[in-house]
């Protein structure tokens, strides 16, 4: 009977996922760490980023100096009527225009550059995350929904590009707004400025404590439509199941519902992030009122000229502008920083074991494969195959049996590596495969598997992906002996024929008689066939295994496959059960043995 | 974008109230400086300290109305955004999982996704931010504009009169870049759909070793969206400081301007001071609506690839229902010929009847048609030629609901959820826990369902992950079963199950489902043995039709097949 632990034995479920994600959760990254992360990308490009600064100053100072010129123009026009000094009135005037001319010019040439910082950033991130991609292991996808992932690689890096650019350089800007501000206010009348020492550490403190209760929220969001992403990827795939069965309006029910927790969450983040926008503006409104109070009292007291009070009274609104603006930027950033976690975190998933240091290539191989007493279990503590030994002398046919679910497929991802064992070894002529790098073991074998895989590219490249640099006359050669180089030709574009166009229509047999076409390539010395043949009717695998018999000389191959008629050919065969092998030999010893590969073998006859 | 608009019309009350919050708050705004100019210009000369208090108290009241207002307009746009990007998202699903196989093929699986994820995302954002800055700013500069006329109109003229080239400059602008920021989404489809191959091609990529070269298939991608949006960027970054310099040229006009009017005594300092104060909040607000456009192109595109799936065509009418054939036959095809690709037929004048409760088999090659005919029985896509009569009525007359609900069937690589076994199998239907335990059994997927911990109740990873495509199968086929369908189709269902489980399952649904017409198309011949009619196809025809026993004697094709499968010895051994 089956092992309980068996199927459970499996990868991530989607309960054990969730515990993952909400132990995630729990560990927060440290904000500091976040920046300093962030850091990196932007210190990456310093160039830039010191004249992306250097312009900001720039642009801003000149910005800057138009009230104060105007402030004086309107000192050179007097009170009453008849006081103007036309002359130098038209002097500062001309001078403001060239000042604000020259500051829209600096202007956009800053644009550009944090367009150019922009794209560098988010081209590098993009770049390093699916470098990360590639680098898991398998059991990392095996675990994880697609959506998800495809939304940190899409809305998340996105999220955060958009504040590192579009708020680092608001940042910047206002930084320097307001310290000329200040300095100019200083200088026009600094009693007025203590009006900001009460305003100013009003809004900080405000902000920092709305802040605090704004990050969780954007977190909650980002997690949210990513869990929405990965549940509408797996319904797109399944609509025509969904649509068989007549069941549209229940999976919209239950698409409603994760729409419905997505929505309200992101409509809570958003709120909560426009209330300090709000309430800064408030406090903003308020200084105004204090300054023209107590500017109004000054004025009478003598203390300050009404140019002045109009220079003040600009200053203060582009020294709280940015204030204002800061608020805003709070918000985005709080929903970068929920974003820049789950991009970073998957940056940091644990890649592949590296190569053993002493690996070394596997070279001039033979194909002689041994497994010695392993042990191996998914997960912890529930093993799934235990204490399992075979050996493959070079060029035989291993064909492995069994029950589904008796963990046939298991030994394939132990061989490749995909996944590592526990316990004892396995080696390839004589060559330990802990000992090699990774790389020169998975190609010296060829695997064909159950699950067509086919990318969105011609149907030459498809074929020739595993053999860079092959010519048309030898892919050819393989769709051939694949038996699917005549469909091709008929295709209307032939091997130029876009995988996943729609006109096209290709069969599932024909995408599996292209990967077989793909394997035909390859020359390694070790096969790999997983239920290969399946999808494929009777007469075309026949003609395939003429081929395949072909391709199986002198390498040695590993099949699992159902048809006993092509395993009966086999030098040796597994019967695996429960993970243990139960039978191992010939078709002619096993049947013999009147065990369960008799059982399995007459069952073939059995009709009702 | 007119499709989108629907969406918010329905909250045009809230919508009206929200625009009427934010108003006030923006008046009030542009109160607060008008009494600055009153304190400069009356209360200052005249010395009176109290009246300066006075103004001074107006103002703080004023920005306490200001927020409070501010608060609960933002709090409504939050929420009506939410509730339309809401609906849209739901529209959009529904019609996603309306569209004939046809047309998802077309739209493709990733791009529906990001359809449904960033562009709805967009649009909430272009929602919430013009209900929160697309009053706020056309008021604070209709306002501003108003106020300054009501100053002094000649000064306001000469802003007035840069208004034109701030139009010009952001027609343009908006033209294009709308293009760009479309096919800035279009790039990033495929940016999305790599990275979802390599996902599900994990195994191939390591296995070949081929890290590097998906990283270059991907990196090219990845620059082409980093230009597309770079370029969209550098269309926009125009608009800001040409924007500014433009309003500041106009800024300094008045100062020249109003330097002569006080001169010849026309007007005064505080207006012009005052008047300044204005034209800042103006140019804010200018800033502010040129903001808006950029989102509004960003907005847009999202609106058009969002509409582009909602308005396409429903590619299945029903037609009226017409009088019933009568017919001793529960399905029947009549000359049915059909073409995907409207070029070479995939099928062509396919035949067949079938009584209530029999047992169809067909077997045939690779690309022979065989899926070809379960999509053409279910109506996933609708033929070229010949009719399709289930009980002697057309297909093309019965609802899909009702259709679809007569049916029980297993696609091939049919897909799994990540939810537990029961959910699996109950497939968003309305059935009964004994019935789900009862359908496993006879799927022969009881055994190992139960011998887990947590038996139906066991979750099956993303795809089926933790499950052998044996497993997978039975859970797909118990999920058939579980509705007692009239008809059962089984495409390639049995394909990774051994043959005693097969011999099982194949005797499970003899004894238990004997009023089920059944639909079998397999490879194996011991699966479609015992059928009460075997159809041979051949490239889309048939070539030969009847019982096994039939089709050994008649059939070359046929006898061969069979011939290779059982093995010439073996079946001598057994018979």
């Amino acid at each position: 009977m089956n092992n309980p632990g068996k199927i459970g034995g499996g990868r991530l479920t989607r309960a054990e996922q969730n515990n993952d994600t909400r132990r995630e959760q729990t560990v927060k990254m440290p904000r500091r760490k976040i920046l300093a992360r962030l850091w990196q990308y932007l210190g990456r490009y310093r160039r830039l980023l010191i004249l992306a600064i250097a312009l900001v100053l720039l642009s801003n100072l000149f910005v800057l100096v138009g009230p104060k010129l105007s402030g004086m123009a309107i000192d050179a026009v007097g009170v009453g009527a008849g006081e103007a000094d036309f002359p130098r009135v038209l002097r500062l005037v001309a001078l403001m225009v060239a000042c604000y001319a020259l500051s829209a010019l600096l202007r956009l040439l800053l644009q550009k550059v944090m367009l150019r910082l922009r794209r560098n950033v988010i081209y590098r991130m993009r770049k390093d995350v699916f470098d990360s991609l590639i680098s898991l292991p398998v059991g990392y996808f095996d675990g994880r929904q697609t959506g998800d992932i495809l939304s940190v690689i899409s809305y998340d890096i996105d999220t955060v590009n958009e504040s590192l650019s579009g708020d680092f350089i608001q940042v910047l800007q206002s930084l320097v707004t307001v310290v000329v501000s200040f300095i100019m206010m200083l200088t026009i009348a600094p009693r007025l400025v203590l009006i900001f020492a009460v305003t100013v550490p009003l809004s900080f403190f405000y902000t920092r404590w709305i802040a605090a209760r704004v990050r969780p929220l954007y977190a909650r969001r980002s997690q949210r439509l990513g869990q929405l992403n990965g549940f509408m990827e797996e319904m797109m795939d399944g609509q025509k199941t969904t649509k068989a069965y007549g069941r549209e309006k229940e999976v919209l029910a239950a698409f409603d519902e994760q729409n419905e927790q997505a929505v309200s969450a992101y409509t809570r983040a958003e709120y909560m992030g426009t209330l300090v926008g709000a309430s800064v503006n408030f406090i903003n409104n308020v200084s105004l009122a204090l300054v023209s109070v107590l500017g109004g009292l000054l004025y009478l007291s003598g203390g300050v000229g009404l140019g002045d009070i109009s220079s003040f009274v600009q200053y203060s609104r582009k020294f709280s502008g940015p204030i204002n603006e800061m608020a805003n930027i709070i918000g985005d950033l709080q929903s970068a920083f929920a974003a820049a976690e789950r991009v970073l975190r998957l940056m940091d998933a644990t890649p592949e074991k590296p190569d053993a240091p002493d690996a070394a290539k596997l070279e001039a191989v033979r194909g002689d494969v041994t497994m010695k007493n392993v042990d191996f279990g998914y997960t912890q503590g529930v093993p799934v195959i235990q204490n399992f030994s075979m050996h493959a002398r070079a060029g035989s046919v291993i064909a492995i049996v069994g029950e589904t679910g008796a963990g046939k497929t298991t030994i394939i991802n132990l061989l490749m590596r995909f996944y590592d064992i526990d316990r004892g070894s396995i080696r390839v002529d004589g060559k330990d495969i802990y000992h090699v790098t990774r790389d020169s073991l998975r190609r010296a074998y060829t695997m064909v598997l159950q699950d067509t895989w086919l990318f969105s590219g011609t149907i030459f490249d498809n074929i020739a992906y595993g053999k860079p640099g092959a010519t048309r006359v030898e892919v050819e050669r393989a769709a051939r002996a694949a038996m699917i180089h005549n469909f091709i030709v008929r295709l209307p574009k032939g091997y130029d024929t876009m995988i996943g166009d729609s006109g096209a229509n290709i069969s599932k047999g024909q995408k599996q008689l292209m990967t077989i076409a793909r394997a035909m390539l390859l020359d390694s010395k070790m096969l790999i066939l997983d239920e290969a043949t399946s999808n494929v009717d009777t007469r075309t695998e026949q003609k395939i295994q003429a081929a395949m018999r072909q391709l199986m000389e002198g390498r040695t191959s590993f099949v699992i496959a159902h048809r006993l008629s092509t395993i009966r050919n086999a030098d040796h065969i597994l019967v695996v059960d429960d993970g243990n092998i139960a039978e191992q030999g010939t078709h002619e010893q096993l049947m013999a043995q009147n065990g369960p590969y008799s059982k399995l073998y007459y069952a073939q006859f059995e009709t009702y | 974008m007119k499709t989108i608009y629907r969406y918010i019309r329905p909250y045009g009350g809230v919508l009206i109230l929200t625009l009427l919050l934010k108003l006030a708050a923006a008046l009030l705004d542009l109160l607060i400086p008008s009494f600055l100019a009153r304190i400069i210009d009356d209360a200052v000369p005249s010395g009176d300290r109290m009246a300066i208090f006075r103004m001074g108290g107006v103002m703080v009241l004023c920005a306490v109305l200001s927020m409070l207002t501010n608060v609960t307009a933002n709090r409504m746009a939050a929420q009506t955004s939410g509730k339309a990007t809401r609906a849209v998202r739901h529209d959009l699903f529904e019609k996603l999982s309306m569209l004939s196989a046809k047309q998802l093929d077309d739209v493709s699986v990733p791009s529906a996704v990001s359809r449904l994820t960033t562009d709805t995302y967009n649009l909430n954002q272009m929602f919430s931010r013009i209900q929160r800055m697309g009053v706020r700013a056309p008021i604070l500069l209709v306002g501003g504009i108003f106020i300054t006329f009501m100053m002094d109109a000649a000064l306001t003229l000469v802003l007035l009169a840069t208004l034109p080239f701030i139009a010009v400059l952001i027609y343009m602008v908006t033209k294009k870049s709308i293009p760009l920021y479309t096919k800035q989404q279009g790039v990033l489809d495929n940016l999305v759909r790599t990275v979802q191959e390599n996902i599900t091609g994990v195994r191939v990529i390591k296995a070949l070793s081929k890290g590097r070269h998906e990283k270059e298939r991907y990196d090219t991608v990845n620059l082409e969206l980093a230009d597309v949006e770079q370029r969209a960027g550098n269309v926009m970054a125009v608009v800001n400081p040409a924007t500014s310099l433009i309003l500041n040229i106009g800024l300094t006009l008045v100062v020249l301007l109003g330097a002569w009017l006080v001169n010849a005594g026309r007007s005064s300092t505080g207006n012009i001071i005052a008047f300044l104060n204005y034209f800042t909040i103006i140019l804010n607000a200018m800033l502010g609506i040129t903001r808006i456009f950029v989102m509004l192109s960003k907005g847009t595109a999202s609106a058009m690839r969002v509409e582009e799936v909602l308005m396409m065509e429903d590619a299945m009418p029903i037609l009226p229902e017409k009088k019933k054939t009568n017919t001793p036959y529960h399905i029947e095809f009549c000359q049915v010929s059909f073409s995907y690709n409207k070029v070479a037929d995939n099928l062509t004048d396919i035949s067949f009847a079938l009584r209530q409760g029999e047992t169809l088999g067909i077997l045939g090659a690779t690309g022979s048609g065989k899926t070809t005919i379960v999509n053409l029985m279910m109506r996933l896509y609708d033929a070229d030629e010949g009719t399709i009569l289930l009980d002697g009525r057309n297909i093309r007359t019965i609802p899909l609901e009702e259709l679809h609900a007569m049916f029980g069937v297993v696609f091939q690589n049919d897909f799994i959820m990540a939810d537990t076994m029961a959910e699996n199998i109950r497939y968003f239907r309305d059935i009964p826990q004994e019935r789900l335990e009862l359908s496993a059994k006879d799927a022969q997927a009881w055994d190992f369902i139960s011998a887990t911990k947590e038996g139906l109740q066991h979750t099956a990873a993303t795809r089926g992950n933790n499950l052998s495509g044996g497993q997978r199968q039975r859970v797909l086929i118990a999920r058939a079963l579980a509705g007692k369908p009239d008809i059962l189709i089984l495409d390639d269902a049995s394909s990774a199950l051994d043959f005693r489980t097969d011999a099982m399952l194949r005797k499970a649904l003899h004894e238990k489902y004997r009023e089920t017409t059944a639909i079998i198309i397999a490879q194996r011949i011991s699966s479609i043995k015992g059928a009460d009619k075997i159809l041979v196809l051949d490239d889309g025809r048939i070539i030969g039709a009847g019982t096994h026993e039939e089709l050994m004697t008649t059939n070359d094709v046929y006898r061969d097949i069979a011939r290779t499968q059982m093995g010439l010895e073996g079946g001598g051994a057994n018979e």
